[in-house]
């Protein structure tokens, strides 16, 4: 319809009745919008049309330009030579007197004058030429605008955010920014969330200039307004930085204790991101993470639990310090997950520590083994524990037993206990714990020793020794580690036996005997025939990779594990995939991983086939894949190519 | 702009004018929600707020709620004029306007906004422009119902 009206309205357009004119005008902005194609219909009668008188139609006119520039290059660069003639018609309506028609309280046509600015916005964008142009009128209305009443006020701010946008004179953007702040001040709320807005865009650009008016933001923190509160919390986080860390997190830290619950989350990550970058002592980052968690522990992101056990496992020096502090928090209040976890991770890793004397840094702290044993029975029998909590804090009781120096009578009672809980994950590392009270006594000691310090986002292996002691998700990543190597790993174990400091990492969840059963396997583990690796598949950062195991004692048989790996932005699912090979042999396709590849190269998906070869004819295999990614639907089938003689042979 | 909603106290929808192409089912979903919202904030509460992707511009006047969704580029305080024009333009067509020349008289209402806004942009920023078509429109009307009266069906 658009296509076909497109020639009349702009017939209409060079009508003298100034009334169709104007709808016209309109008519043409959203024809545009429709088809973009028709801009070149409208282009030309655009300079003809800023002529005009009337305000109507040269608002229209105004917003028409506007459109066409947004969409198309090509016009933004025919319309720069119009600036001047913008300038003109502005400085015309800001000079002008009241006029009955158009004027608001003193503002001559704001619809117009914003409408214009608007489009000296788009036109100066990364333009000097225009923009210096533009100069001296923003200047002119900025300064000589009435801010009594909302017209002023929003032609202000239009002139403040085309100030910002494009590249005008320094002076005139401080004026810009102080501008901005007189709006902080004003009394009027709707004014005040518009220039706390605009600031949060301007805090990248102009840093300095926005961090003046600081104080009067942390102000706009206390507003009973929740929009208001919100972006004042916004802009105070963009704030800090390391000269006012220790000023903003005490204010952020107050706010979080009065603000409302959907803010919280966001609050709560904002401080523990600020500390994180610019915190001058590692003790005020411990006791600001301390407090964020017993404020709001419920809210903080997930890894905030593992950064805070890594920050302690760090700082040497504050081990005393922290586990006391963590004693008497979770002394306090077992029901903040974070909190508790962290505390009885750290019982359990320094519980010495706290036992011992005195540390200057605190009030002495005469703390009895009782009392800690008894906190993390506490903890482990609270029906507000999750089962990961439950699991840090049973860790914590079987470390304490190598730590303490009372008999662990009490201990190996709480750990039997446990061995028949319901909780599968709680019993089978009670179980486990149990049997290395009975059987393995003289290793407990090397297997309990203190944890050394992990590496932040360190190998696949520090990261299966680290998921005994992490959260229950991590179980998933020692479970796709390949069972070859975890062999391996026990049987150093058994063959040094000198404190490697390695806790048994958890196979198949059998309980009873599952260590005994491991150790009893025989040394000769056969390395698997290696076969390089094959890239199949590529597209659009989904990559298939086969690798190839030829096991020794069947030599008919092929194991090929496919693995599809997402580097993307964008997740694939439904992924499914299916081979065929020729008749002669025979193919066992097992149940894949998954059918979602997470983006960015998360978890890939890994589907294992067995193939039988008994007559060692040459490979053949194709392989078809379905999935969808980026909101399509892909289905490909094609045939591995260069597969290498050995697995056929 | 991409839409305006007029709605009472009580939540009642008085004026709905859509400036986006949807469904009716979306419309009424949309409608719901954000009366819902709008309704919910206190008197001395700033009047923008974000929901969705949008910025909603809200203002009372007497018992109705003027209610307008705005895309992120446009300017807020000026969105609060639009209103106010809009209002003041009943009040000058209907003297003193209140909410019952509202529901009585809503293709009026109708026809003073679609006057002084078009596809969601102002059309006509001079008060008595606007006002001087919507007489035109009624005398045209006058006109029609003279014409009708006098026409005699009686063969």
């Amino acid at each position: 319809m658009c296509r076909d009206l497109a020639t009349e309205v702009e017939k209409l357009l060079l009508q003298p009745g100034s009334y169709v004119r104007k709808k016209a005008v309109l008519t043409a902005v959203h024809m545009i919008r429709k088809v973009p194609e028709l801009s070149n219909i409208f282009l030309p009668p655009c300079a003809q049309l800023l002529h005009e008188r009337h305000h109507g139609i040269l608002l229209g006119t105004i917003t028409l330009i506007t459109e066409l520039c947004e969409r198309s290059p090509a016009a933004l660069k025919h319309f720069r030579k119009v600036v001047p003639q913008l300038v003109q018609i502005l400085r015309t309506l800001v000079t002008t007197g009241y006029s009955t028609e158009h004027s608001i309280s003193g503002v001559s046509d704001p619809f117009l004058q914003v409408q214009i600015l608007r489009l000296l916005r788009i036109l100066g964008r990364n333009h000097e030429e225009s923009s210096e142009t533009m100069n001296d009128l923003l200047a002119q209305v900025a300064t000589n605008t009435d801010t009594s009443r909302n017209a002023g006020n929003a032609v202000l701010f239009e002139t403040v955010l085309t100030i910002m946008d494009t590249r005008s004179a320094a002076g005139l953007r401080v004026l810009a920014v102080n501008i901005l702040g007189r709006f902080l001040l004003n009394n009027d709320k709707n004014i005040r969330y518009v220039a706390l807005t605009s600031l949060l865009r301007m805090v990248q650009s102009d840093h300095s200039a926005v961090q003046r008016h600081r104080p009067t933001v942390v102000e706009c923190l206390r507003e009973p307004d929740a929009s208001l509160s919100r972006r004042a919390l916004e802009l105070s986080l963009a704030l800090v930085n390391s000269s006012n860390v220790r000023a903003m997190t005490q204010e952020l830290q107050s706010f979080l204790e009065s603000c409302p619950p959907d803010l919280r989350a966001d609050c709560a990550s904002g401080i523990l991101l600020a500390a994180e970058r610019f915190a001058p002592t590692k003790r005020w980052h411990i006791d600001t993470i301390l407090r964020v968690l017993t404020t709001a522990g419920t809210h903080v992101r997930d890894d905030a639990v593992a950064n805070l056990t890594q920050l302690i496992g760090g700082a040497q020096e504050l081990h005393a310090y922290s586990v006391r502090r963590l004693y008497s928090a979770l002394a306090e209040d077992i029901s903040q997950q974070p909190l508790v976890q962290v505390a009885a991770w750290c019982i359990g890793e320094y519980g010495d520590l706290l036992l011992e004397g005195s540390c200057e840094e605190t009030e002495p702290l005469q703390v009895k083994e009782e009392e800690v044993l008894a906190l993390l029975e506490k903890v482990l029998q609270s029906h507000m524990s999750l089962p990961a909590t439950r699991g840090y804090a049973l860790t914590a009781l079987m470390k304490l037993s190598t730590r303490l120096r009372g008999d662990n009578n009490r201990i190996r009672q709480v750990v039997s206990i446990y061995g028949s809980c319901v909780d599968v994950e709680l019993q089978q590392r009670a179980v486990e714990y149990n049997t290395l009270f009975r059987k393995y006594d003289h290793m407990r000691a090397a297997i309990l020793e203190k944890m050394p310090l992990v590496e932040r986002g360190g190998t696949q292996d520090e990261e299966a020794k680290e998921s005994k002691e992490a959260q229950l998700s991590e179980a998933a990543l020692v479970s796709t580690e390949p069972p070859a190597s975890k062999l391996l790993d026990l049987l150093d174990l058994l063959d040094s036996s000198s404190g490697a400091a390695q806790p048994p990492p958890p196979l198949e969840p059998s309980p009873g005997g599952t260590l005994g059963h491991l150790l009893d396997l025989p040394c000769a583990s056969p390395a698997p025939a290696s076969v390089p690796n094959l890239r199949v598949f590529e597209r659009e950062g989904l990559q298939l990779n086969l690798s190839f195991v030829r096991p020794p004692e069947t030599p008919a048989l092929l194991l090929i594990t496919v693995t599809a790996v997402n580097t993307s932005g964008a997740d694939v699912t439904h992924f499914v995939c299916q081979a065929a090979v020729p008749k002669s042999f025979q193919l066992q396709l097992q149940a894949p991983s998954g059918d979602t590849v997470p983006a960015q190269g998360g978890l890939p998906v890994t589907q294992l086939l067995r193939i039988f070869n008994p007559n060692k004819a040459p490979l053949r295999l194709k392989l078809r894949l379905t999935y969808h990614h980026l909101g399509q639907s892909v289905q490909e089938i094609f045939e591995v190519n260069n597969l290498p003689a050995e697995t056929w042979q | 702009m991409q839409f305006m909603l007029l709605f009472s106290r009580q939540g009642k929808l008085r004026l709905q004018k859509w400036y986006v192409p949807l469904s009716d089912k979306e419309k009424k979903k949309i409608t719901r929600e954000l009366v819902q919202t709008v309704l919910a904030r206190k008197p001395k509460m700033c009047s923008f707020l974000e929901w969705r992707d949008l910025k909603i511009v809200y203002k009372r006047y007497a018992s109705l709620y003027f209610c307008c969704a705005i895309e992120d580029q446009d300017n807020e305080l000026i969105t609060l004029e639009i209103i106010h024009r809009y209002v003041e333009l009943l009040d000058k067509y209907f003297g003193s306007v209140c909410e019952l020349d509202i529901i009585f008289n809503f293709e009026k209402a109708y026809f003073i906004l679609d006057e002084f806004l078009l596809g969601g942009e102002v059309q006509e920023t001079s008060k008595k422009n606007v006002l001087k078509a919507i007489e035109q429109a009624d005398l045209l009307q006058e006109v029609k119902k003279v014409i009708f009266k006098n026409k005699s069906f009686v063969t």
